[in-house]
């Protein structure tokens, strides 16, 4: 009884997905932090979602719905939950500080995916978390600063002292101390993601202090525009910068979204989502790098080389030893730092020229 | 290095002094407007925009102060002719403003723009450690040293500036004198959104070369501050917008040099300088209320 049952809930559930695969239509919402005109982290969020709904059969496949500029609290809870009302499929929530939220609604809708990038909380089944491994790209970059650099110190820019970021510091210093031990990397905190005059003003300060290549981990162009009126190299920052500095940027991270929303897309489209937990690198095609331009080809020869061993899997940038920024130690030589460690890292290693704001 | 410095401070203070002095005219008339972040992004797209798309910086410029004085005219239609609230309308134009200059600019996010160049007088800008910082940076440094001199003057020594002063401390006196105060304040009004206009072109064109939605970040905001921080007086909105230039990017060089104080303090310093003045200043009441435009916000009918 029980059985025939099952069959004939197959039965219709088969004839039911016939009839929606005629129509075929997922709807995918995305909440977006920034604006999408940021040239940053919500553009390339968009830029993901539109390339996803090409690559599945453009729009009479996929519906695409996006909220922009949504304020991370209690906004965030009524625009997440208006999409879930609305008859998206899925919803993606693409900043940090959307975590709890997301959790919220995806309790309430269970019929509806959630996937919630850069979080951790996991509360029901219908919802997943995604991040990447830009850090792997910041260690490449290391890699070149400390070959290209005369001064043998590079200036930082950056936001928030959140463990990605820290992650990402820690990363640059330990890839341009592979090349140079002696390497040193001066840090100046704009306590924005964005604000292109102030990005641009802590660009001009480090280039005063004697920096010749300049990184960022906030969201502008502006630094890349300086560098290039100084006429020093920087590095570009979530999406490719090279109209911004032709014969300044050496390479950018670039972060693409692309694969991953159209994977997630797909597999609800195809009736086969399930919750994950991913953090990808190189080597899932999430961090990018942009073509490397403006250096020798012995230095892009081993930007390249970093990059392949860091895409097959052969290098960590996070194995030790590494010696923390008051000389003990952290990482014993061969060990490799957990991915929860590295996910609420808060302190510096050897060698950043800057105190951690705590 | 210290030339670069004081360049660069110059840089950060040009737009705040700028829409601050454009904002400080319309409040000397009496007018509260807190639209001047909408008014500065709409300059600073329409400057990119036609910079971009004409070759000219220069029309760019042009454009943008027309377009800041055409979107404060929306703003003294709702307050002036249909008496709205100020501080309401004032907010619904920045708004709208940071809205619609993202909708206008999408085209153009990403893509480099042409940036208005520097002053170059041979001999006099090669001078060693002065030259360039007094007559080698862009043009629109020495437009707003003389917009606020000139606004000084006409405000304190001309016959229309003393009008305009009565308008904005009691709007029924100068009505029943026969002067024309919405009229007055209309100009006014128009001013401060050329200003503003002007000052977006300034981040647009001069100070970060490209079009970001929202790429003002709060600086109209922190020229309305300037204008009471400045009580009201030209001078003081130039004292006020070099300070909070000098101690934005003093913080920078803080951090790049590694003196152990936290970012964060750092970073709110130039707001915190900001109140201990205001502090300073309101502890004399009666100069305070000497400086105020008394009308300031307030709505006005003529009497029928």
């Amino acid at each position: 009884m029980k059985t025939r049952f099952l069959t004939l809930a197959a039965t219709a559930a088969a004839l039911a997905f016939g009839t929606m695969a005629a129509e075929a239509k997922v709807k995918a919402c995305f909440i977006y932090v920034g604006p999408i005109g940021d040239f940053g982290w919500s553009y390339q969020h968009h830029q993901g979602a539109l390339e996803a709904q090409k690559n599945l059969g453009g729009e009479e496949q996929v519906e695409l719905a996006y909220l922009e500029s949504v304020p991370e609290g209690a906004d965030a809870e009524r625009a997440i939950e208006r999409f879930a009302r609305s008859g998206c499929n899925i919803i993606f929530t693409t900043s940090f500080g959307y975590m709890d939220a997301t959790n919220a609604v995806a309790k309430k809708f269970p019929d509806v995916k959630f996937e919630h990038a850069t979080g951790y909380k996991r509360e029901s089944p219908n919802i997943s978390t995604y991040n990447s491994k830009f850090h792997e790209g910041r260690y490449v970059q290391g890699i070149i600063a400390a070959k290209m650099s005369k001064a043998g110190v590079a200036g930082y820019i950056a936001s928030f002292p959140i463990p990605e970021v820290v992650m990402g510091i820690n990363s640059f210093v330990l890839g341009a101390q592979s090349v140079n031990p002696d390497f040193k990397v001066k840090v100046v905190w704009a306590n924005t993601w964005f604000d292109p005059g102030k990005e641009a003003d802590a660009a001009k300060a480090l280039i005063d202090q004697g920096v010749d290549i300049i990184t960022q981990h906030t969201d502008s162009t502006a630094p890349m525009q300086v560098a290039h009126e100084r006429g020093i190299k920087a590095f570009g920052q979530a999406s490719d910068m090279i109209k911004f500095g032709p014969e300044t940027q050496l390479t950018s991270i670039v972060d693409d979204w692309g694969p991953y929303y159209t994977k997630r897309i797909k597999a609800v489209a195809d009736g086969n989502w399930e919750q994950i937990d991913i953090w990808g690198g190189m080597k899932d095609g999430h961090v990018v790098m942009a073509p490397y331009t403006n250096m020798p080809d012995d230095v892009k020869a081993a930007a390249e080389a970093a990059q392949a061993k860091i895409t097959s899997g052969e290098l960590n940038p996070f194995t030790g030893p590494i010696n923390k920024q008051d000389g003990s130690e952290w990482l014993k030589a061969g060990e490799v730092a957990e991915d929860g460690v590295l996910l609420g890292l808060n302190f510096y290693v050897a060698g950043v020229d800057d105190k951690l704001p705590q | 290095m210290l030339e670069q410095i004081l360049i660069t401070i110059a840089t950060a203070a040009t737009p705040l002094l700028i829409a601050a002095i454009g904002e400080l005219v319309v409040e000397r008339s009496g007018v509260l407007n807190l639209g001047v972040e909408g008014m500065m992004v709409m300059g600073a797209v329409t400057g990119f925009a036609v910079a971009l798309t004409t070759g000219s910086p220069w029309l760019g410029v042009f454009a943008a102060v027309i377009v800041g004085a055409l979107f404060s005219l929306l703003f003294g239609f709702l307050t002036l002719t249909l008496v709205t609230n100020q501080v309401a309308t004032g907010l619904a134009l920045t708004l709208l403003g940071l809205g619609l200059s993202g909708m206008i600019g999408e085209a153009f996010v990403g893509q480099p723009g042409i940036k208005l160049s520097a002053i170059y007088i041979p001999g006099l800008t090669d001078i060693p450690f002065v030259g360039r910082l007094f007559f080698g940076q862009d043009p629109l440094f020495y437009v707003s040293i003389l917009l606020t001199v000139g606004v000084a003057w006409f405000l304190f020594r001309t016959r229309a500036g003393l009008t305009l002063r009565s308008v904005g401390d009691n709007h029924g006196s100068a009505h029943a004198l026969g002067i024309n105060v919405i009229g007055i304040r209309y100009l006014a009004v128009m001013f401060g959104g050329a200003c503003a206009g002007l000052a977006g072109a300034f981040l647009s064109l001069v100070y970060t070369t490209q079009w970001i939605e929202n790429m003002s970040a709060g600086r109209g905001w922190i020229a309305l501050a300037l204008v009471v921080f400045a009580s009201w007086r030209p001078l003081r909105v130039l004292a006020g917008a070099y300070l909070f230039g000098a101690v934005s990017i003093g913080q920078l060089h803080a951090q790049a040099l590694g003196i152990g104080i936290p970012s964060q303090l750092l970073s709110a310093l130039p707001y915190l300088a900001t109140i201990v003045v205001l502090v300073l200043i309101s502890r004399n009441r009666r100069l305070t209320m000497i400086n105020t435009p008394a009308s300031l916000g307030r709505p006005f009918v003529p009497d029928r």
